[in-house]
């Protein structure tokens, strides 16, 4: 569905993503592992149209994406839930929801998918009318998840859905995307929180200094050393402890 | 029946010239101007929050496209060619500008009114060697209220029709997160020139209309940059993002400037700029939000209740 080969990103004399290659297949969830500065938002937004790699090709179902603006990569079926909330504050719930239904392509059955959308977040449901900007966090980002699915999207890209959540609300969130994953919908996360990420995903991709450093099963990343030495503190104690 | 309140509201105003002398009709042109440049003002620089100077820019060639072709062309085809050079002119530097972040836009669109007021300059001099020119139409004062009267109606009509449509979900957000909004599928670059275009064609055929009142046009006087500052406190202070907002900036501003350039017309300028300052601080959003916020509280907080709930 996805397929990025030798993308290389550079922001003036620095180089963000020095070749990077990877896959994602329909249905599948993929995470994008790694510190900060690794270069996994700079890869994310070159797949959302956000910023434009410096060479390299970023292909969607066989179409290259990387000259393609913003605006059409979501009328091709990617959304991006950017890092940091991507909800507009002074509106309501119900108006950044119907912004998410601009893009052509979602026009069509708006308000069925509406409805699945609310189904999947009980909580929105009952908060239509609040303004965004007066929730808490993990509401917020709860709200920018759904206002990405009202797009009707094909690929979802969320770049650090859990940043600055407190734990159990990186659960519920979590939790809420596992609902989505379950409806068949292809992930592609870029998280720091590797065994939450990494109980969801099915497979994901290392990335240090721009480059992939490793990549394989969810269950072969949590036992690969590097990873467990860069983000689980060396132990490789059972997700569900962390999870719960 | 909305719409027939409109009608009779237009059609009393339009009669106010026979109720006002020859002074008071000219007010009366001055003030259907600014409410008709403001409310242009705010239709693209409200929801883009790009502060545009170049007001006068487009207002001053919309004046001097009819001072050169008044004795060439009738009238009407003036109008229209003052209407497709602005359009022209806008879509030119809106294709080269909007990209730039609001601040440069800011400094460009300042140097836009200099620009063209020189380079005009510079062609009447060099080029036809005139400096100056007389506007003879056989227009009245209130002839002009009417079609700035009509002109204020058109835009009003417009910007209230791009509320209602799916562009104006899109316009609201446009100048909070620009990522965000192109992942929403709205295509920012062309949005935001639609945006211009409009505004900006307004604003030339404002000063197009307006230009027989003067009689003898040069650059120095169609291009005063004042033009530029008045519009943007008049929007602003009314509330750039709402739809009566900058006619309610406009009225009490254009009366209050025109008694203090009258009274204090040698501190007029340092009035102004306090002006603008009380306004960006004292009200940034202008007077409409500030009497909704004031209405809420008195209505129990229901404005901050939210927020509790969502805190509990």
């Amino acid at each position: 569905m996805l397929e990025i080969d030798n993308l290389r990103i550079t922001y003036g004399k620095h180089t963000a993503l020095g070749g990077v290659g990877m896959a994602v297949d329909k249905g599948e969830c993929v995470v994008i592992l790694g510190a900060n500065g690794a270069g996994k938002s700079s890869l994310l937004k070159a797949v959302g149209g956000v910023v434009r790699p410096a060479s390299g090709v970023i292909s969607h179902e066989g179409q290259d994406l990387a000259q393609v603006p913003a605006h059409e990569i979501v009328e091709r079926g990617i959304a991006l839930v950017p890092e940091g909330r991507g909800i507009f504050a002074r509106m309501s719930v119900a108006d950044n929801l119907a912004l998410g239904c601009h893009p052509a392509r979602a026009r069509g059955g708006a308000e069925a998918r509406r409805r699945e959308v609310l189904e999947l977040f009980p909580r929105l449901a009952e908060r239509q009318k609040q303004l965004v900007g007066t929730m808490s966090g993990g509401e917020q980002q709860m709200v920018a998840i759904a206002r990405a699915l009202m797009s009707n999207p094909d690929l979802l890209l969320l770049d650090e859905p859990s940043l600055g959540l407190a734990p159990i609300v990186t659960k519920e969130v979590f939790a809420a995307l596992g609902r989505i994953r379950e409806t068949g919908l292809t992930l592609l996360i870029v998280e720091q929180n590797v065994r939450a990420s990494l109980a969801l995903a099915s497979r994901g991709y290392l990335l240090e200094a721009g480059r992939v450093v490793g990549s394989g099963s969810a269950e072969q990343l949590q036992s690969d050393p590097a990873v467990q030495r860069a983000f689980l503190g060396g132990t490789s104690e059972p997700l569900e402890n962390e999870l719960n | 029946m909305r719409y027939l309140l409109a009608v009779l509201a237009l059609a009393a105003l339009a009669t106010l010239p026979m109720v006002f002398g020859d002074y008071g009709t000219g007010m009366l042109v001055g003030l259907a101007g600014y409410v008709t440049l403001a409310t242009s003002w705010a239709m693209f620089s409200g929801p883009t929050r790009y502060i545009s100077l170049a007001t006068v820019a487009f207002f001053g060639v919309g004046a001097y496209t009819v001072a050169v072709l008044n004795e060439v062309l009738p009238y009407p085809l003036v109008l229209l060619a003052a209407a497709g050079i602005g359009a022209t002119m806008a879509l030119l530097v809106g294709l080269s500008t909007l990209r730039l972040a609001g601040i440069y836009f800011v400094i460009f669109s300042f140097g836009l009114a200099e620009l063209v007021r020189q380079l005009i300059t510079w062609f009447e001099v060099n080029v036809t060697g005139t400096l100056g020119r007389y506007i003879f139409l056989d227009l009245e004062a209130k002839h002009i209220f009417w079609q700035l009267l009509a002109l204020g109606a058109a835009t009003l009509a417009l910007s209230a029709w791009i509320r209602r449509s799916r562009l104006g979900l899109a316009l609201r957000v446009i100048g909070d997160d620009e990522t965000v909004a192109a992942h929403s599928g709205i295509n920012l670059a062309r949005t935001k020139l639609v945006l211009f275009v409009a505004s900006a064609t307004i604003i030339t055929l404002v000063g197009a209309i307006q230009a027989p009142r003067w009689v003898y046009v040069e650059p120095s006087i169609v291009f005063n940059p004042t033009v530029s500052f008045l519009t943007v406190i008049m929007a602003l202070l009314g509330g750039a993002t709402r739809l009566w907002g900058p006619l309610c900036g406009a009225v009490p501003l254009f009366l209050l400037f025109e008694w203090l350039s009258a009274r204090f017309p040698d501190h007029f300028s340092i009035l102004l700029g306090l002006m603008f300052m009380a306004v960006v601080y004292a009200l940034p959003d202008g007077v409409l939000a500030a009497l909704e916020k004031f209405r809420s509280k008195g209505n129990g907080n229901s404005a901050t209740k939210p927020a509790k709930e969502a805190n509990a």
